[in-house]
């Protein structure tokens, strides 16, 4: 597995909604100081979170096609690894990862560090 | 516990096996790798160059010592396998090595065939199989002067070349009138030995070997007919064996090699062959397209998926030799049955010909030209109706059309800055150096490495001859069966008739039947497979937005920077105050920054919010204007011009007749984007003959185009035929989409769905035959019911308008 880019080490939750309302193989955006954040959900009912800016050319990554638990980016389809944020082989580039996480059906962000 | 898998002969097809089996099951085996020669996994092809100082051994390499122990491969090289133990399973080398399997794998390749004539076993007389010999040849090159090549073939060829470049005086002796007799016919092979002479290699035509002289090392050949030549080194190239000893012993059933079935087993189950070695429906090998072929095969039953079969493959042969232009396919030949195109210009040196059956390519020989190699020899694989390219057929690819795209397509001669992808910006310059450094071998490695032909595709014939041109015949181009993508082994066609034979209703059941090799597809397959399901399913199937492409979701096309335009149906270009009125109401009032007239006669939106997107619907909704599908694979625009309404020149009402059209077909999801346009002369205002659809009016009736295309690679139309009433044109073009819609191959615009089944085709299904079209114009018609609504219109209102908000936010 490739690593995450920045791992949080001070840990601070806030809840920014339901599972549900984010589509299987899609994702939902959240708003934040740094920018919009893609929250992705994969077919199996993962949750990943990057933020929405493409390593690539800033595409809005939360508009791709979402498969196994990568995402192929709207603008000029790189492949990006939603645990890690890395870009997959042979593009290279990493979008920034937020830990992010399921408690009873609602998602959690946790933004700091 | 894992599985344990040997390989013996760690050669280019063994080798290749392995790394199409980890590409798909990384962790099915423990595997063990026996080598006879002392070397990691080289390419064979490119001793040629070594050999004429062209290449160095570490340009050659394919697989380092880090690639096998990264991927926990045990090598033993420089150890040849002595014996099988079947009953055991077990192999043992030459120095006692052994090893066990539950799998086991032969490809020993072949040995050069030696003629069996007194002196075949003095010093200095050596075939050319591996780097040995090379390194033999080299040493010999330093301190002798005479070289003998026996056999003027293919390898005997590229070895006197190599000799002659590192300073040896070459003779090439040949049983037969003409070199290559196996690739080419008299008129190139004589043009070949010209331009070799040319070069300072001698030939000796019609010789036949009697004897080598000398008392330990060669020092001359003498001929049946009593002549004599000197001779410090004989390269013996008159054929390879197969090496089947090994096999044979262990009880496997040999014939000339070893008899292996479509799924590359041999008559024990647990052992598979690959390669030179093999003898596949009583055909032996010695190129390495049909093995790389037999590798994918082979790896997926290794994998346990057991769906591939091995059948046979179309190869093409380049002689690597620098500065000589020739290529060969097929049934080169002709003869009895077989027409021949001949293109002959003896002051340039250039011979073209091609082999035709039935308007199909059966064959071909280029020398001193051939760029278009790569062209025909797809023409060749796919079958490829050629009557309508015949008139140009000869004069390639580049003078196909009239129009856009001239000579510049000639990808030797292009300089290494000249950009070759202009959607990705990628030069010449970059795509070799990826293919030398990166090791790459096809298509889709040079589209993953550089991007170029990733996009629009237009460049692919480009890319695919500067490949060919870099690797020579190494090119795997060869793969008759190309995979829908990267997820399954099945073709475009072969998905779309199990959906429709199997009857399999969403994508899910697509996947789960056909083996699929990744939980949920990919960005590549998963839209196709909505498509496929759409059309083949209308009103039933549930279209699934997470399968498309996000400007199909949103309904409107994305821009670079993450906004999107928006651009309303304005049927026929035909607009109304009103209409323009509130288009400029919502322009103002959401602030657009950039209103634009586009090419397809409409208005263009751009740089609206994702969240603003539904209310700016809203608003068109109100003033009846809805969806332009202006971002989608489906109809987009209907042009026209003012026609017999109006203009002084007109024959027929061509914009009423354009709405009327675009009223019909407007909704309907196709393979590719649809365009289509209706002039009311043939002065051809509207420019109906770059479009898929094109009617042009004349005084007797309508006149119907199809299959042309703008964009990077102009096509003009092809007339399908004229129709006398509004009726007809109606029923024509609905039946045409219709087939377009059943048979084209995802993302394949028409253009190329015509160049690939022929306009006779077409013809047939939608001029010829009266039923049928009428049937597949009920067909259109009954898939257009549940097509024709207004996305906008659903997706403007809750809970659909939810997901074009935030989920919520943070601090
Ligand atoms: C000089 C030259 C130029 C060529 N040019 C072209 C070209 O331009 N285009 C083209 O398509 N093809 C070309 N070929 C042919 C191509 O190289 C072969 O088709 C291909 O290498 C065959 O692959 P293989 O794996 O079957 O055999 P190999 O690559 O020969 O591999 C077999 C390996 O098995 C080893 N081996 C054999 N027996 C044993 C044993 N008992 N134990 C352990 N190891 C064993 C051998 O030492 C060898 O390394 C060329 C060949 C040569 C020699
Ligand atoms: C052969 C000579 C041609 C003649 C005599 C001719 C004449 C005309 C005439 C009389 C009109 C009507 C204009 C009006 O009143 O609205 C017209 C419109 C037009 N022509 Fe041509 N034309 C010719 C070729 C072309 C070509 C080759 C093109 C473009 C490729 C072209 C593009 C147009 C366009 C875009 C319009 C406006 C059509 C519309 O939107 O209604 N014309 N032309
Ligand atoms: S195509 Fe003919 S009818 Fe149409 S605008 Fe041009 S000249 Fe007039
Ligand atoms: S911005 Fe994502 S691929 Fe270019």
């Amino acid at each position: 597995m490739t690593k995450p880019c920045r791992v949080a080490d001070e840990q601070t939750w806030s809840d920014v909604g339901a599972l549900d309302a984010i589509p299987r193989q899609g994702s939902r955006t959240v708003a934040s100081a740094v920018g919009d954040i893609a929250v992705f959900r994969s077919v199996d009912d993962q949750v990943f979170a990057l933020l929405d800016r493409c390593p690539h050319k800033n595409g809005p990554l939360s508009q791709g096609i979402v498969h196994g638990s990568r995402v192929t980016c709207p603008l000029h389809s790189w492949v990006i690894e939603l645990q890690s944020g890395q870009a997959v082989a042979p593009d290279q580039g990493c979008a920034r990862q937020f830990p992010v996480k399921l408690e009873d059906g609602r998602v959690w962000l946790d933004m700091a560090g | 516990m894992k599985q344990k898998l040997v390989l013996i002969g760690n050669g280019m097809a063994g080798v290749r096996t392995l790394e199409e089996l980890l590409k798909i099951a990384p962790d099915a085996y423990d595997v063990t790798v026996f080598g006879a020669e002392p070397y990691v996994n080289y390419n064979r092809i490119l001793l040629s160059p070594m050999l004429a100082g062209e290449k160095t051994l570490d340009d050659i390499v394919l697989n380092g010592p880090d690639w096998y122990a990264g991927h926990g491969i045990t090598l033993h090289k420089g150890k040849k396998v002595v014996k099988i133990d079947r009953r055991q399973r077990l192999v043992v080398a030459e120095d006692g090595t052994q090893a066990g399997y539950d799998r086991l794998l032969l490809a020993t390749g072949s040995t050069p065939a030696l003629l069996s004539v007194p002196g075949k076993e003095l010093d200095g007389v050596i075939g050319f199989r591996d780097i040995h010999d090379v390194e033999r040849m080299l040493s010999c090159a330093r301190q002798h002067r005479h070289a003998v090549v026996i056999g003027g073939g293919l390898l005997g060829l590229e070895a006197a070349n190599g000799l002659r470049k590192q300073g040896m005086q070459v003779t090439v002796v040949h049983l037969v009138d003409n070199l290559m007799n196996r690739q080419l016919d008299a008129p190139a092979s004589q043009l070949l030995q010209r331009a070799l002479e040319d070069t300072g290699l001698d030939f000796l035509m019609q010789a036949q070997t009697e004897a080598l002289l000398g008392d330990t090392r060669v020092r001359a050949i003498r001929f049946k007919d009593g002549t004599e030549l000197p001779a410090d080194l004989v390269v013996m190239a008159v054929g390879i064996r197969p090496n089947v000893e090994l096999a044979r012993c262990a009880g496997l059933h040999c014939e000339k090699g070893i008899v292996v079935n479509d799924t590359l087993q041999t008559f024990d189950p647990r052992v598979y062959a690959v390669g030179e070695c093999v003898q596949h429906r009583g055909q032996l090998f010695g190129l390495v397209a049909p093995l790389f072929e037999q590798a994918k095969v082979c790896a997926n039953h290794l994998a346990g998926y057991g769906i591939a079969r091995y059948q046979s493959t179309v190869t093409a042969t380049k002689l690597k030799v620098t500065g000589i232009d020739l290529f060969s396919a097929g049934q080169f030949q002709g003869g009895e049955g077989y027409e021949n195109l001949l293109f002959q210009d003896p002051a340039r040196g250039i011979y073209k010909k091609l082999v035709i059956q039935d308007n199909r390519i059966k064959g071909a020989v280029l020398y001193g030209d051939t760029v278009d190699g790569a062209w025909y020899f797809q023409l060749m694989r796919d079958g490829t109706d050629i009557a309508a390219l015949r008139e140009n057929l000869l004069f390639g690819q580049a003078h196909l059309g009239d129009s856009g795209h001239g000579a510049e397509s000639k990808a030797v001669n292009l300089p290494d800055s000249a950009e070759v992808c202009g959607c990705n910006g990628v030069c010449k310059g970059d795509i070799l150096k990826a293919i030398t450094t990166h090791k790459l071998f096809t298509l889709d490695e040079v589209r993953s490495h550089t991007k170029a032909s990733a996009s629009c595709g237009s460049c692919t014939g480009l890319v695919e001859q500067i490949i060919s041109s870099a690797l020579g015949a190494d090119y795997s181009v060869s793969t008759d069966k190309k995979p829908l993508c990267k997820c399954t082994e099945h073709t475009h066609d072969e998905v779309r008739q199990a959906i429709r034979k199997e009857g399999l209703k969403t994508i899910p059941a697509v996947m789960a039947l056909l083996n699929w090799k990744t939980p949920d597809g990919c960005a590549g397959c998963r839209p196709a497979l909505n498509y496929y399901l759409l059309s083949q399913w209308p009103g039933e199937y549930q279209d699934d937005p997470q399968s498309r492409f996000i400007n199909e979701r949103v309904h409107a096309n994305i821009q670079k920077d993450g906004s999107y335009s928006v651009v309303p149906r304005i049927w026929g270009g035909l607009t109304t105050p009103a209409e323009l009125r509130a288009i400029a109401d919502v322009a103002e009032k959401y602030q657009v920054p950039t209103v634009k007239i586009t090419g397809g006669q409409r208005i263009d939106l751009l740089g609206i919010k994702k969240e603003t997107l539904p209310q700016v619907w809203h608003d068109l909704n109100q003033a009846g204007l809805m969806s332009g599908h202006a971002y989608g694979k489906s109809l987009r625009t209907v042009k026209t011009c003012v026609g017999k309404e109006w203009c002084r020149f007109g024959t027929q009402e061509s914009m009423a007749l354009g709405v009327g059209l675009e009223k019909m077909t407007w909704g309907s999801w196709t393979p590719h984007k649809f365009k289509m346009a209706v002039s009311g002369c043939p002065r051809n205002c509207a420019e109906a003959t770059i479009k898929d659809f094109g009617v042009v009016c004349v005084d007797s009736g309508y006149e119907l185009h199809v299959g042309g295309n703008g964009g990077v690679k102009v096509r003009a139309t092809d007339l399908l035929c004229k129709v006398d009433s509004e009726e007809e044109v109606h029923e024509y073009c609905g039946a045409f989409m219709q087939v377009y819609r059943e048979e084209a191959r995802y993302l394949e615009r028409t253009a190329h769905w015509i160049e690939r089944v022929g306009l006779a085709y077409v013809k047939q299904r939608v001029v010829e035959d009266e039923a049928g079209r009428q049937a597949l114009f009920q067909r259109f018609l009954a898939s257009q019911q549940s097509a024709q609504s207004d996305p906008w219109a659903a997706l403007a209102e809750e809970p659909a308008r939810e997901q074009f908000a935030h989920l919520g936010s943070v601090a």
